[in-house]
């Protein structure tokens, strides 16, 4: 969590092998992830990461099916394989119904698992969710945020960006960046005095 | 299959993509389509010129005698300069000669065959003169050298002649009667072009200059030379000279002398001209294609623009930068062949329709009209393949040249930043 400009994006941006960093250092999956080439970020990304994002950021001009293949299609799986393996990801998340419609023909919701889906058919690692329910409303949201924690039990770690602090309260660890730096950090048991703390901020508003 | 998987990619975009890939590759088809019609025009017009030359042989060399307009070791200004024989014996010898004729005319006289006659012209000349004149034998033989050595009276007739004067009859071994002298028939000439007419009847010289009381004289000479450049056939023209005016004792400088066509010369110019009209057709249609591939690459950037937030979820799933670079040179340089080959096609289609309408109007005038046409500027204007297929590849790295920039700014593209674009 954070305040916009706290480096929220520029944190996920490195997590994401997606930009460099001066000073620290940074290990995924036990390998010092510093330097990359493009190309070997590319695969890392591929393999080991996936992304979730507010705006859901579909291809317009894909079908759901085909957006969730997309992945594979990096790693060179052929196209009938991929197709079949994105069905079962669709199938997982409640959409085969789905499969052939585009994006612009679905709700927020179903969107997002479309999404999800295709974060999860490289069967990373690690999925990074930038504010993926900030274009939800509450329940959607609290739907997506649902599937998340499920994924999550089945040893896939979820890195969440959100502002708001109900989606942040079923999370098991916070992370509260100010100004650039790590401030606030806050474990399970003490999620409890968080969700006080949060009834309190909302008491002040 | 991953190549294909590729291409499935690219084509499921610019499926999705209509509009913008028809305006686009209509730049590129306009562009080779002018290059092909100007390409073509300027071949058109340089065919139709160098078809003039086809009547005679590109290196040949014509030398008339004149009057002198020097004074030279005691002798006056205008002595008429006649040639002989010796002249022709001498310069047979020179080197880079290759067929040479002397010439005697013997002017119009009447011909006739049985109840027919009309009044043609009779030259005489060497064996050699078939091939200087590229005469075409269509029925019998040409002279030959015992023709000569006899002195037979044997004559090669014009197909005008033979139309005339025989009409079904087969000519060859009939005798025809040039004034009151009878000629044995051996063969019939026609002319690659029909505009150069044939009205003559070719005679030994040999056996012209006796039953004319010719002596060795003879009116001019008409001489190819050896596959030579134009520099060394001025040489030898100058040689000729040199060595008529020896002979005849007149000053080389004399221009007026003798006269003296060079067809190499001429045909080297008139070539030299097109090589540079066709240089400025390529330089006109090379101008257009590349405003083309501006607005090609003018649009790939804006296409890129339009598709930077796919481009970073591409990234963000594990593109490769050179898989984005690839995606759009690809796009790029699929839709400017493409069209350029729509372009190119419609272009050639064009020019073989009109040389198709311009033969077929050429072959009713011919038959209207007989022969002795105008002087022909404009034939067969079409593009040869080669330079169509040249012109192929440089479509192609025309494309890769287009999307190259975009395609780079493509794979600069920050995914989060991009996805943050809202």
């Amino acid at each position: 969590m954070g305040s916009s400009g706290s480096g929220k994006s520029t944190l996920l941006n490195i997590l994401g092998i997606l930009d460099n960093y001066d000073s620290g250092s940074y290990e995924l999956g036990g390998k010092l992830i510093k330097d990359m080439s493009e190309k070997r970020a590319a695969q890392y990304r591929n393999q080991t990461l996936g992304f979730i994002f507010q705006s859901f950021n579909l291809i317009s001009f894909k079908n759901a099916m085909e957006n969730v293949a997309l992945p594979l299609y990096y790693q060179g799986v052929p196209r009938k394989k991929r197709n079949k393996i994105a069905l079962e990801y669709l199938d997982r998340l409640g959409l085969l119904n789905w499969a052939d419609h585009m994006p612009n023909e679905m709700s927020g919701g179903q969107k997002q698992r479309v999404a999800i889906a295709r974060a999860l058919i490289s069967q990373p690692k690690v999925i990074l969710a930038d504010e993926p329910t900030g274009a939800l409303d509450t329940q959607t949201s609290y739907e997506v945020m649902d599937i998340l924690k499920k994924i999550n039990k089945q040893d896939i770690t979820i890195i969440i960006v959100t502002h708001e602090h109900d989606i942040a309260a079923m999370t098991d660890k916070i992370i509260k960046l100010r100004d650039g730096v790590i401030g606030d950090m806050i474990i399970n048991g003490e999620l409890a005095s968080f969700k006080k703390s949060y009834t309190k901020d909302k008491a002040i508003l | 299959m991953f190549d294909l998987d590729k291409w499935q990619e690219i084509l499921g975009t610019i499926k999705k993509n209509k509009l913008r890939t028809l305006l686009t590759g209509f730049s590129v088809a306009w562009g080779i389509f002018m290059l092909m019609v100007l390409l073509g025009a300027g071949n058109g017009l340089s065919n139709g010129v160098s078809s003039n030359f086809e009547g005679n042989a590109r290196n040949a060399i014509w030398i008339w005698s004149r009057e002198t307009s020097m004074p030279y070791q005691g002798y006056k200004v205008g002595r008429a300069i006649q040639f002989t024989m010796d002249d022709y014996d001498a310069i047979k010898k020179m080197e880079n000669i290759d067929k040479i004729s002397a010439r005697y005319w013997i002017g119009d006289r009447i011909y006739s065959f049985g109840n027919e006659y009309g009044t043609y012209n009779t030259q005489s000349c060497h064996p050699d003169y078939l091939g200087i004149e590229n005469l075409i034998i269509s029925q019998g033989r040409f002279l030959n050298d015992i023709d000569l050595e006899h002195e037979r009276k044997v004559m090669v007739i014009g197909e005008d002649i033979r139309k005339a004067l025989f009409k079904d009859t087969d000519p060859i071994g009939q005798f025809i009667k040039v004034g009151s002298v009878p000629f044995k028939i051996i063969g019939v000439y026609t002319e690659k072009d029909p505009r150069e007419g044939t009205r003559q009847g070719l005679i030994p010289i040999s056996t012209a200059q006796r039953l004319f009381n010719a002596g060795n004289r003879i009116h001019n000479l008409a001489l190819t030379t050896t596959d030579i450049s134009k520099s060394e056939s001025e040489k030898i023209e100058k040689n000729i000279k040199n060595d008529i005016a020896r002979r005849h004792k007149f000053d080389p400088e004399d221009e007026r002398a003798i006269g003296l066509y060079n067809s190499l010369k001429d045909y080297v110019q008139t070539m030299n001209i097109f090589s540079a009209i066709n240089m400025f057709v390529w330089l006109i249609g090379i101008g257009t294609l590349i405003a083309g591939i501006v607005g090609v690459s003018n649009i790939m950037l804006i296409v890129v623009k339009e598709r930077t937030k796919e481009i970073g979820i591409r990234k963000a799933l594990g593109a490769t930068p050179g898989s984005i670079i690839g995606l759009i040179l690809l796009e790029s340089i699929l839709i400017t062949a493409a069209a350029g080959y729509i372009g190119m096609f419609l272009g050639i289609s064009l020019m073989e329709g009109i040389n198709f309408a311009m033969e077929a109007q050429t072959q009713t005038q011919v038959g209207a009209s007989g022969d002795q046409g105008e002087i022909r500027m404009f034939m067969n204007p079409t593009v040869d393949l080669r330079i169509a297929i040249s012109a192929m590849l440089l479509l192609v790295a025309a494309g890769a040249f287009a999307g190259y920039m975009p395609a780079k700014r493509a794979a600069s593209i920050r995914p989060i930043e991009a996805l943050h674009d809202e």
